[in-house]
């Protein structure tokens, strides 16, 4: 049986541009403790990535795949990441805009994604295809650890000062329509579920909202209506901030393309 | 990638009548490359010595996903038994998924006479038959389970406190003790 492999790109992509993006926090972290927490966050959503990757190249079998070629040689419109994840830390900007880098959203961010995944994860250890069964396994007890240390957070600075409440809500505001994307089932995911290799991420919708829920209410945030687009990166089609990404991300594999450590 | 169901759990030295006897014996001196003081099989992390299609495999499994000190284990055992002779093909095998519950009863102690507060075992078990409760996790229960009380492994204190969710490694946590003021790291349960 063929597996799915935009399925397995999508959640590939998925730990690697959050990878990335939490990776900018390494040596600018808002305090030390917290830029340890980011670049082991994003080492542990890199090594996910890999993983996958690698499943990816194994399964395509055309001796050209490779785990480098799928992070480095892709251009934004082959990335499935959730639109989401690509995202600058910073709430709603101009294009060509850029600010300082707000902590509220990285941890709002993290706790969302995180959420889902514990789910998702949890329910992918019982996958038709026992490779990435297994890599559920190890991505589940990581992620449990993201969703608390970014729970954790997602308290400290909602019931915190009132800078820091008002912060984490405009958080909450921005990012939550972009969860919508989780609930809108894609072609790939639908024909994923239907093989057993995935799930139909909308049946976890209920769970999801539980958690957050749970924690939003302990941060005294309010849970913010998520109308409005519905974003389509999981499609391929993202928002202008992937290709900045994949610039920096990929600019020295594409420089060098035949350079080794 | 050979698909052979691999032990779950701690790993003992075999003895001699073993017909690897002498492999197992000679991975002994391959340690942690962060952690020298234990062992790579008491750490769980060495899971199998056997026959595979192209000759002798060692087959160690990751700790965490994207812990770096794999390609050094890597290195570290092919270079050992090539010192001694053997020849022997290195595989990475992630199933099943390591558990710091697979560390031998010496390595706990080990690490602790390092200064390496030893895991917890972990609460939740990961067989398929284990139901994820998400609003479980997400009470106060969890945490309590999660921020167990971990003992100073200088003085042996209960009153300690977590300075970092996040440490020198993917591994550990960083704590420090309120009694006799050490820090110390503690190796996360996983």
């Amino acid at each position: 049986m063929a597996v799915n492999t935009d399925y397995l790109l999508h959640l590939a992509d998925n730990a690697l541009i959050l990878g990335q993006r939490n990776a900018e926090w390494c040596g600018h972290g808002p305090i030390l403790e917290e830029d340890m927490a980011m670049a082991n966050n994003s080492l542990d959503l890199i090594g996910q990535a890999r993983l996958l990757y690698q499943h990816v190249a194994n399964l395509r079998k055309d001796g050209r795949t490779s785990e480098d070629l799928l992070a480095y040689f892709r251009d934004a419109y082959e990335f499935r990441n959730y639109t989401l994840l690509e995202l600058p830390h910073s709430t709603a900007l101009l294009p060509t805009a850029s600010g300082d880098r707000d902590y509220s959203v990285t941890i709002v961010r993290n706790f969302l994604y995180s959420a889902l995944m514990v789910l998702v994860w949890d329910a992918l250890k019982q996958s038709s295809d026992s490779h990435l069964a297994a890599i559920a396994a190890k991505s589940f007890k990581e992620v449990q650890y993201h969703l608390a240390h970014s729970r954790s957070w997602l308290i400290r600075l909602g019931d915190g000062t009132g800078l820091s409440h008002q912060k984490m809500q405009a958080a909450v505001d921005y990012l939550m329509p972009f969860t919508q994307e989780f609930w809108v089932d894609s072609p790939m995911e639908i024909v994923a579920a239907e093989t057993g290799l995935g799930l139909q991420v909308s049946s976890l919708k209920a769970a999801w909202e539980e958690i957050v829920d749970d924690a939003l209410t302990e941060a005294t945030l309010k849970y913010s209506s998520s109308q409005g687009f519905v974003t389509t990166g999981k499609l391929g089609v993202h928002s202008e901030h992937l290709g900045f990404v994949l610039a920096e991300m990929q600019s020295l594999a594409r420089a060098h393309p035949t350079a080794v450590w | 990638m050979s698909s052979d169901v691999l032990p779950i759990g701690s790993i003992e030295l075999p003895d001699k009548s073993d017909s690897y006897y002498r492999v197992w014996q000679l991975l002994e001196s391959v340690t942690d490359p962060e952690i020298p003081v234990v062992s790579l099989r008491e750490m769980g992390i060495l899971r199998a010595i056997r026959m595979g299609d192209d000759g002798l495999e060692v087959v160690i499994t990751p700790t965490y996903s994207g812990c770096p000190a794999m390609e050094q284990m890597h290195d570290d055992v092919r270079a050992t038994l090539s010192r001694a002779g053997v020849v022997a093909k290195v595989v990475i095998q992630i199933a099943p998924a390591w558990s710091t519950d697979w560390m031998t009863a010496d390595a706990k102690d080990k690490l602790h006479a390092y200064g390496i507060a030893p895991p917890h075992a972990c609460v939740k078990s990961d067989s398929p038959q284990s139901v994820f409760n998400p609003i479980q996790f997400a009470s106060a229960k969890f945490k309590s389970a999660q921020f167990a009380v971990i003992p100073c492994p200088q003085c042996g204190s209960e009153n300690t406190t977590e300075t970092s969710h996040f440490g020198s490694t993917a591994c550990k946590a960083l704590y420090r003790c309120l009694h006799c003021m050490e820090p110390f790291d503690y190796f996360k349960p996983y």
